[in-house]
């Protein structure tokens, strides 16, 4: 059930009969040129861009303007294009890559409704600065933050800071301990974004006093991998709590960027941290059979968390359109595939069609009882524009979304703010 | 051709107001210092005054007095990497200079953030490395406050040559982006690294391409002898508080002298000290003006405990408005304060408060106003005239290359000075109407880099 101010649609979804829900959720997964390794070479694509502002700003005003209700940048830290463990020794793919967080705060002044969803590491990374790092990113957005955090399994990666070694091997004990330990992450950036009470700035020029102390929490974590004491030196972010989004995959191969879980065919480790730690957690079906069973599944791992607040699932989908001057999706798809020498593969379902296809693929999942979708271009800006103008149009058409009102991040995604954890109660009443 | 530029250069810059009492957050022109738009407004003004850089400072825990957080100054800041990208977004050409640990990071990270955001801000970014490597900070950190103080340095110096390997490690034309042939790489496996020493054992591949500047600009702000050399050896820029005239001679003598035994240019660092300002039609109404502010500074209970922090002492039973304490400091490490840089700079606590007493007896101070007037970093007091005369000075007699502006008021402060004494300062030549760079490098006149010959080995 909504609780903020965002329309609710009432329709009927074939499934579950006349019920209220949300519109549906549209976000769009950039990263790089698009999902398509070979995506940098073609035609729409200013290919020496990528690391420039002018690229990101670009690309985000453009899935302002179409009405998604939040983009996602990928992040890792190391290079993209190596196999699991691996150096790719190739010179015909995107490599490199800027620091998500930063270029979410670059864009936030130069769009005015997305909500802004980085992804960063938190397995070797601290959270106290990953913490102020996202609050600070709900204040320069006017409260359109969110964050993915990720774990990094990678050994290549643990070596970029010398404190601990990976296995080479990923067995599900190792995974389940990198994704315990995310979980003790996202509770101390919680925490510490609660750690100032909204009311803490006083400024009270009668005692001398700028803030009332007493409104300030020590969040005094000690968890099995670290303690963290706080308070955060940042005040409480306009959202309250920005965003957690978790990416709970099915499968996931090496080549994945976004790997949460790489090699693990099991996602329930995944879906039990989402429950336990997100606001929305986005999923990897292949099929309408397995996003029934997904969604299933987050459904009882949240009952077995006892989990009462509202969670937003989406499902991620590799889309790739028939191509700006008409190309028929599946020759493109072939002729993407020859220029980087494999086919595309994916952890998410790969979507390659027309744009009509596509609708009626994401009408029918909605009807599935999905929030929405994470769509992931597989050439940007092309399939991000042909998105715009095609899809998204008609979804609304069918009266399955809106456009997103100014608000944030919370507010598109019909979430509360949350009450403050450490809200002092003794004074409930009493003038201040 | 332009007119030729005889004089010397004078560099300004903008620090934003920080958790001190030199902000005074209890003026009704003051706005929030935490709200985007004071820093927008902020950058904005500096911008059009056509200063160097913007500068924010940073400290990673909350400050205490008697273990509890101090609530007399403005507490809260954002995150330095953050507002920095998101302030590139909102100008074009000023610096964009941010305050971070090099004990509380890691190298990689660091580097990272500091490529990208030189990237997103077209080459403006750098980086002011600083040192506090206390337990009580570590304690909001995984890896806690494991430092000695005399590892703080060595860290620190260490820490700065593998961010400098990292950002060095792709070479300029590593990118070809060449579509037809398919090639987007010159080289397969770009930014390899190995860097293994006394503070660190990492290798692999750095994953941001060489960015505009090639790497930040360096600034350092630690004061002991260590820091001095740490600064003549590796900064690019100092940020110091030695800014009286004298001072700031010495000063700026001594960091030329360490210049030279390092082997490098006696110009190759820009001295700049961080000052206040007060600015009025006439001296005599802007040393009114400064005299009213430094009181807004010192508020009673402020008085008390900054007395404190010198005595190192409770000294809450004392009337602000009555004579200094009668008993000399406790020597030694801060009991009393956590989480202050300046806590720990006074290594003379005798002396100063020796000096503070001979100069309350000399001109009838209580305790509030010795605070006040001993506390001060106002150097620049005056007509806008007067001012522009100060900062000429100061630079033509080698006491600095220029100043970093410290407001007093959020986020409207730096306006008293750009509409007065900037224009003055262009009038006679030695500050910019227009940017002619793009990057910060630029701006302060540094010499261009050393393009890395190959790749460092440590
Ligand atoms: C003008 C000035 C400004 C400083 N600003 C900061 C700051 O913002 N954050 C911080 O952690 N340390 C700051 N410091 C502390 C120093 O960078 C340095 O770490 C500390 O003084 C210890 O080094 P030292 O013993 O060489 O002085 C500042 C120091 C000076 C002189």
């Amino acid at each position: 059930m909504p609780t903020t101010g965002r329309v609710v649609c009432r329709m009927d979804d074939g499934t579950h009969g006349q019920r209220q829900r949300l519109p549906m959720l549209l976000g769009i997964a950039l990263d790089g040129a698009g999902w398509h390794a070979a995506a940098w070479r073609e035609p729409g694509v200013v290919a020496d861009r990528l690391f420039s502002a002018g690229h990101w700003v670009d690309l985000a005003r453009r899935a302002d303007a179409a009405g998604f209700e939040f983009l996602t940048l990928e992040d890792g830290l190391g290079l993209q294009a190596q196999p699991w463990n691996a150096v790719a020794g190739r010179t015909d793919r995107v490599a490199g890559r800027l620091d998500a967080a930063l270029v979410a705060a670059r864009i936030a002044p130069v769009t005015s409704r997305i909500g802004l969803v980085p992804a960063t590491s938190v397995t070797h990374t601290e959270p106290f600065h990953l913490s102020k790092s996202i609050a600070t990113l709900d204040f320069v957005s006017r409260g359109r933050a969110g964050w993915r955090p990720q774990v990094s399994p990678r050994p290549a990666e643990a070596a970029h800071f010398g404190r601990r070694t990976m296995a080479a091997e990923l067995t599900d004990a190792a995974v389940t301990e990198l994704l315990d330990e995310a979980g003790d992450a996202v509770e101390v950036v919680r925490r510490l974004w609660d750690s100032w009470e909204d009311d803490a700035e006083i400024r009270d020029v009668a005692t001398g006093r700028f803030i009332d102390r007493d409104r300030l929490h020590c969040v005094d974590f000690e968890g099995r991998f670290f303690s963290v004491r706080g308070p955060s030196i940042t005040p409480r972010p306009p959202q309250g709590q920005p965003v957690v989004l978790a990416l709970a995959h099915a499968r996931v191969d090496g080549r994945s960027p976004s790997s949460l879980v790489p090699r693990s065919d099991d996602s329930s480790a995944a879906v039990r941290f989402a429950v336990r730690s997100a606001d929305v957690v986005a999923i990897t079906p292949a099929d309408a059979v397995q996003l029934r069973e997904l969604l299933d599944l987050v459904a009882q791992e949240s009952a077995a968390a006892g989990r009462t607040a509202p969670l937003r699932v989406v499902a991620d989908l590799v889309v790739l359109l028939d191509g700006p001057d008409g190309e028929p999706a599946a020759e493109r798809r072939a002729r993407l595939d020859a220029a980087d020498g494999s086919p595309l593969v994916s952890d998410a379902a790969i979507m390659a069609g027309s744009a009509a296809e596509l609708t009626d693929r994401l009408t029918q999942w909605w009807g599935s009882g999905v929030d929405g979708f994470r769509l992931r271009p597989a050439v940007l800006p092309d399939d991000l524009d042909t998105l715009a103008r095609s899809v998204l149009p008609e979804l609304a058409r069918r009266g399955l979304r809106t456009d997103p009102a100014p608000g944030t991040l919370r507010d598109h995604l019909g979430l509360a703010r949350p009450e403050n954890r450490y809200r002092s109660t003794v004074d409930e009443g009493v003038p201040a | 051709m332009t007119q030729p530029r005889p004089r010397k250069q004078v560099h300004l810059a903008a620090h934003f107001p920080g958790v001190n009492n030199t902000t005074v957050w209890s003026d009704p022109a003051s706005g929030s210092q935490i709200e985007f738009d004071s820093f927008v407004r902020f950058a904005q003004d500096a911008e059009a005054a056509r200063f160097d850089f913007l500068f924010l400072a940073e400290g990673l825990r909350l400050r205490e007095q008697h273990g509890r957080i101090y609530d007399l100054d403005v507490v809260g800041r954002p995150d330095t990497f953050t507002v920095l990208a998101a302030l590139a977004g909102v100008t074009e050409r000023i610096g964009l200079t941010g305050t971070i640990n090099s004990t509380f990071n890691e190298p990689y990270e660091v580097a990272r953030q500091f490529a990208s955001l030189d990237h997103l801000s077209d080459g403006r970014s750098a980086w002011n490395v600083v040192t506090s490597w206390d337990a009580f900070t570590g304690e909001n950190f995984r890896r806690g406050g494991y430092l000695g103080q005399d590892q703080r340095y060595e860290r620190a110096r260490l820490f700065l040559d593998a961010v400098t390997t990292l950002v060095d490690s792709w070479p300029e034309h590593a990118v070809v982006a060449d579509q037809a042939a398919g090639r987007f790489l010159a080289e397969a496996d770009p930014g390899r690294f190995t860097i293994s020493d006394s503070q660190f054992d990492i290798a692999g591949h750095f994953d941001v391409p060489r960015s505009p500047q090639g790497r930040p600009v360096i600034f350092q702000a630690g004061d002991s002898d260590a820091g001095r050399d740490f600064a003549a050896a590796s900064a690019d820029a100092i940020f110091t508080r030695h800014g009286t005239l004298e001072a700031g001679q010495a000063f700026t003598a001594d960091i030329r002298a360490r210049l030279t035994r390092f082997g490098r240019p006696r110009d190759a660092v820009k001295v700049l000290p961080a000052t206040t300002f007060a600015i009025a039609d006439t001296d005599a109404e802007a040393h009114e003006l400064a005299a009213g502010i430094r009181l807004q500074q010192v508020s009673p209970a402020t008085a008390i405990m900054l007395a404190e922090q010198l005595w190192n002492r409770d000294l809450s039973d004392l009337d602000p408005e009555g004579p200094l304490p009668d008993v000399d400091p406790i020597v030694g490490e801060s009991t009393v304060a956590q989480g202050r840089a300046s806590v720990r700079m006074v290594t003379d606590q005798l002396e100063t408060a020796q000096r503070w007493r001979a100069a309350a007896a000399e001109h009838g101070w209580n305790l509030r106003r010795t605070v006040a007037e001993m506390g001060n970093r106002q150097h620049l007091i005056g007509s806008p005239a007067t001012v522009a005369d100060l900062i000429e000075r100061y630079v033509d007699s080698d006491a600095c290359d220029g100043f970093i502006l410290v407001p007093h008021l959020v986020p409207g402060g730096l306006q008293a000075f750009t509409e007065t004494v900037v224009p003055l300062l262009q009038e006679r030549g030695v500050h910019r109407t227009e940017y002619e760079g793009t990057t910060l490098r630029e701006h302060l006149g540094l010499a261009p880099l050393q393009r890395p010959a190959g790749r460092r080995t440590a």
